[in-house]
């Protein structure tokens, strides 16, 4: 059991290999109820969302689901989250579980000028995570939740048992799954059901962040903060500059315009050294950036990492050196995707 | 149950030393592999490095996480145990077989400072 975001979870129930591969080639479930769940409901909800939130919903259908980020005026990064939109004047916003408080306070402080009601509701709502290329079938046959029509970041509402549960597309795996929000006897009694099944494998937070890392998906903590912008960690295309006005948006706006001086990449190791979160990177013995998480990729087999790195060390193919132990192992700048996501459109 | 081998010095930082001669050969117990899950890379010290009693000279590594190699001895480093760099799991499948350094030991009154089989499976257990 590791402590994460004021949260015991297990780090591993088997082990990260097997739960990780389990994802990959078959299904895996994460009980992710620590996930916040922050309710934005009035006349200016849509108004609202539009103002702390850097993707556009503006005009979408109910069902329908956006990840962006939550910015500061200086263009760090709140938070990144999802956001459900559930109807013309109600919107669920998924939050980090490390953040819950700051990002309620933050809507909060922000909301005062909108005819808004925000709430945060995260200790009401658990979470599941049922992810993999059996997802669907392990949904559909196990816990008799019809998703298969779903399409990906879409969600609905089902009935069952009496409430009110939200089930999406979506996932933090680089897999097809779904994500299932509902009260904590109805996410428990779910788990013992695929528990008893024995087709999802349980797994822990280590392989969510094996997953993760290696279709190149950000973790708030490593590859975005209040230092670092989606801009500088190449996640630009959840920050829409069309809107009319977000908070940051001068700030981001500015640095696509001039650009950035430090940037997220893909960093490839020539030995199966193990690049990890904080050591540097180096060239000609100079340290010209930081690791934010590095793995030996366990569907690879490769040790790769993502760094921020100064912008001029940032183009593909650069040689660069990361410090491990005592010594320096050489690596080459790649893409920040080390595993093609395979998601169902 | 973690295997103890009879014969062989322990630290408490989960090293053992298996002396041959002047020689010790240096690795982690079962016990620390068990703990440590699927072994993937052994970052290993250089040929000639010296190591020192209680000093970190390497790290092997899980999925996870980096533990700390401390070395029970002092000496110079005569050989590495080269067929961990390609296959770092044999730790996994034997820790005792398949040691880390193969160690010149300068300093042999170190050993009296380790335990044996019996002590170190009291620390283990505790």
């Amino acid at each position: 059991m590791v402590s994460f975001g004021g949260f015991e979870m297990p780090l591993q129930y088997v082990d990260i290999t097997t739960e990780h591969n389990a994802v990959r080639k078959a299904c895996g479930v994460f009980d992710v109820s620590h996930m916040g769940e922050i309710f934005v409901k009035g006349a200016d909800a849509e108004k609202f969302v539009q103002y702390i939130f850097t993707n556009d919903v503006a005009g979408a259908p109910a069902g329908k689901i956006f990840y962006g980020m939550a910015l500061y005026d200086d263009g760090g990064t709140v938070d990144d989250l999802l956001v459900y939109k559930l109807g013309e004047q109600n919107y669920l916003l998924v939050v980090n579980a490390a953040n819950i408080d700051k990002d309620y306070d933050w809507f909060k402080q922000h909301a005062s000028t909108f005819a808004v009601e925000v709430t945060n509701e995260s200790d009401v709502y658990g979470q599941l995570a049922i992810q993999g290329p059996q997802a669907e079938h392990v949904m559909e046959t196990v816990l008799q939740l019809p998703c298969k029509e779903l399409s990906f970041y879409t969600f609905k509402t089902l009935q069952v048992g009496g409430e009110e549960i939200i089930v999406s597309r979506t996932g933090y795996t680089g897999e097809d799954g779904f994500e299932i929000y509902g009260s904590h006897k109805f996410i428990q009694d779910s788990w013992d059901k695929l528990m008893e099944s024995h087709q999802a494998q349980p797994c822990g937070l280590g392989c969510r962040d094996t997953l993760r890392f290696e279709v190149g998906l950000p973790l708030y903590g490593d590859e975005l903060s209040n230092k670092i912008s989606p801009i500088m960690a190449g996640l630009g295309m959840f920050v829409k500059l069309t809107k009319e006005n977000f908070v940051g948006k001068a700030a981001v706006a500015r640095q696509k315009e001039e650009g950035v001086r430090q940037k997220i990449v893909g960093i490839e190791l020539a030995d199966r050294a193990i690049p990890r979160h904080g050591y540097e990177v180096l060239t000609d013995d100079k340290v010209v950036g930081v690791v934010t998480t590095g793995y030996n990729s366990i569907s690879t087999g490769k040790s790769v990492c993502m760094a921020l790195v100064d912008i001029a060390y940032a183009k593909l193919g650069t040689p660069v050196q990361v410090r491990i132990h005592r010594k320096l192992h050489d690596g080459t700048v790649t893409k920040k995707r080390f595993y093609e996501k395979n998601y169902k459109k | 149950m973690a295997k103890i081998i009879e014969g062989l010095y322990y630290s408490e930082s989960h090293e053992f030393v298996k002396v041959e001669g002047e020689y010790g050969y240096v690795g982690i117990t079962d016990y620390a592999q068990e703990q440590l899950g699927n072994v993937v890379y052994v970052d290993m010290p250089e040929v000639g490095d010296e190591v020192t009693a209680g000093t970190e000279f390497g790290a092997v590594e899980s999925v996870k996480a980096a533990s700390d190699l401390v070395s029970p001895v002092s000496g110079s480093v005569e050989e590495i145990n080269e067929t961990l760099e390609d296959a770092p799991e044999l730790i996994n499948k034997d820790a005792f077989a398949n040691w880390i350094i193969k160690v010149k030991l300068s300093a042999p009154d170190e050993l009296k400072s380790l335990m044996d089989a019996e002590a170190y499976k009291a620390h283990c257990c505790e």
